[in-house]
């Protein structure tokens, strides 16, 4: 068994009135890629959001290798090596491609790393590097999802979380973030997934998780649970 | 000469409003006071403590970023997530606050700035004999607004502000403490609005604890009228609103009583042709 990066135990999470997450739990072991998948509404970028801090717990509680990160702000969580590519790109669009990657990597320190690294996500994504001075609200929907994720390994995460990465990306596209997510995953970054494109998470994935209105109701093998007949009927649109 | 002086003030003024603006999306009244306490940060130095004046101007303009700092961490910070009109409420009151503190410690009655030298020496340029001031204010302003423009283009406090300005959110998703970037802010914002003080007490040498009301509403307005949010956008308002002042007084010596209104009624019609300002964008409502 390989060590767990991510454990979450019992997650509680209202938003006022709406309890929107009843007790999840899910553990992300190391090197594996992880999907979470469901339908509209039922808490999986509720999940991520509060993983990252940016929603608080009413109970449970979230550890990252081994250290309690429940009650830790966003940006101490940023720094101890977790990064997310919210959900709708969120890019800034004021501010240059290269400003929005160097944003990504604001908790570094070190200058020599950055720069490999600035090379290694050009290597990854080589259209942002014909466009590392334009605006970033100027890219194209794609060339945004792009540098959402690029801006994000700006941090050179040990755990990477991508809410919907694919949405509103031709399926040429997809393909490529999803064999990026894979190439990722052997360089040694771990990867928790969100995605409405089931087949293709479940496909890449080696854990799953499918959430149900605030629940875990079914987990396994990623290739398993794309032969699990609910999953292919609620899921997978299948009759 | 003397429009682009006075505009190069509230330029600096309006900077503190616009900065602020952008992040909280919060008008911070209070700026003006700040802009005041300037002023008499920098007195107390060389009246009574008797420092050198660019001692004195430097301690002042540090304890205007402090206040400033203070003002954000117990006033505006407990609000953060409430109500946009319950934070409004709240920077009126700290400046009532400031303004009737400096009522009660040091009076209303105006004290008279000591000027350096430097600011009362009169220069003949091409023929035209120019006041020390009018003709030292604005090369010190801009040599401020270009610093200024540096930090917020060029470095990386900078460009976490106009993250935070955009998106306060993913802003903290990419590792950034955003609230010590908003008290950087604040510190920033104050310390222009400390310098533009000082500077507006060596071109009017009478200071009292409500003077920064008026000049802190037309710079308010110049942070409108260049689009307020947008740091080049306050700085052309500020000359903007600096030059229409003058000209009007000098072209209509009768009307120099309407000078404050007619201010106002550039920022009505102004905002009425174009809603977002100069360099605003329509569009750009802050949710
Ligand atoms: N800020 C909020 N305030 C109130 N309710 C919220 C808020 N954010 C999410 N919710 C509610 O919480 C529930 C879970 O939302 P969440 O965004 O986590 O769903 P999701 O699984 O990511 O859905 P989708 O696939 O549509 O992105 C929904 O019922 C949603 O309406
Ligand atoms: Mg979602």
């Amino acid at each position: 068994m390989k060590d767990t990066v991510l454990q979450v135990e019992d997650l509680h999470v209202f938003y006022g009135g709406i309890h929107a997450l009843k007790g999840v739990s899910l553990s992300v072991p190391q090197g594996t890629i992880v999907a979470l998948i469901g339908a509209n509404g039922a808490g999986k970028s509720t999940t991520l959001r509060t993983i990252s801090g940016l929603v608080r717990a009413k109970r449970g509680r979230i550890s990252f290798e081994g250290k309690d990160i429940t009650e830790e702000l966003p940006h101490r969580i940023v720094e101890m090596g977790i990064a997310m590519v919210p959900e709708g790109r969120r890019i800034f669009p004021n501010l240059t491609v290269m400003e929005n990657l160097l944003l990504g990597a604001y908790t570094r320190r070190d200058s020599q790393g950055l720069k490999r690294d600035l090379d290694w996500v050009f290597t990854l994504f080589p259209r942002l590097k014909e466009r590392t001075w334009q605006k970033g609200g100027t890219l194209s929907g794609g060339e945004q999802q792009m540098l959402a994720v690029a801006r994000a390994l700006m941090s050179r995460p040990r755990l990477l979380m991508m809410d919907e990465p694919s949405l509103g990306l031709a399926p040429l596209l997809v393909r490529e973030i999803f064999d990026i997510i894979r190439e990722l995953c052997e360089n040694g970054v771990t990867i928790l997934l969100i995605e409405q494109n089931a087949k293709a998470a479940l496909e890449i994935a080696h854990y799953a998780y499918v959430l149900e209105t605030g629940r875990i109701v079914l987990e396994g093998e990623g290739k398993k649970l794309l032969e699990d007949e609910r999953v292919r009927k609620a899921y997978l649109g299948e009759e | 000469m003397n429009g682009v002086s006075v505009g190069s003030l509230y330029a600096l003024l309006a900077i503190g409003y616009t900065l602020v603006y952008g992040i909280l999306g919060l008008i911070n009244f209070a700026h003006s006071d700040v802009f005041m306490l300037g002023t008499y940060f920098a007195f107390f130095m060389i009246a009574v403590f008797l420092l050198p004046w660019w001692l004195s101007v430097l301690i002042g303009v540090i304890l205007c970023a402090f206040v400033g700092m203070s003002i954000e961490r117990v006033a505006y910070r407990p609000l953060r997530n409430a109500p946009r009109i319950s934070a409004l409420i709240t920077a009126v009151g700290v400046s009532f606050f400031i303004e009737n503190l400096g009522l009660v410690t040091v009076g209303a009655r105006p004290k008279g700035f000591p000027r350096p030298e430097l600011m009362k020496n009169v220069y003949i340029l091409l023929g035209a004999r120019i006041q020390g001031v009018t003709f030292w204010v604005p090369i010190i302003s801009i040599v401020i607004l270009l610093a200024l423009f540096y930090i917020v283009y060029r470095t990386k406090v900078g460009m976490a502000m106009r993250a935070v300005s955009r998106d306060m959110e993913t802003t903290r998703l990419m590792g950034v403490d955003v609230d010590r970037v908003i008290l950087y802010t604040f510190a920033l914002g104050s310390a222009l609005a400390g310098i533009g003080g000082i500077l507006w007490a060596c071109k009017y040498p009478q200071i009292n604890p409500l003077m920064g009301i008026f000049p802190g509403w037309k710079a308010f307005t110049a942070a409108v009228v260049g689009g307020i949010g947008n740091v080049v956008g306050a700085m052309l308002g500020g000359f903007i609103i600096g030059l229409a002042e003058i000209l009007i007084v000098a072209f209509f010596p009768g009307l120099t009583g309407y000078r404050d209104a007619f201010v106002f009624a550039i920022l009505i019609i102004f905002l009425l042709v174009r809603p977002g300002g100069l360099m605003g964008e329509v569009a750009r409502e802050k949710v």
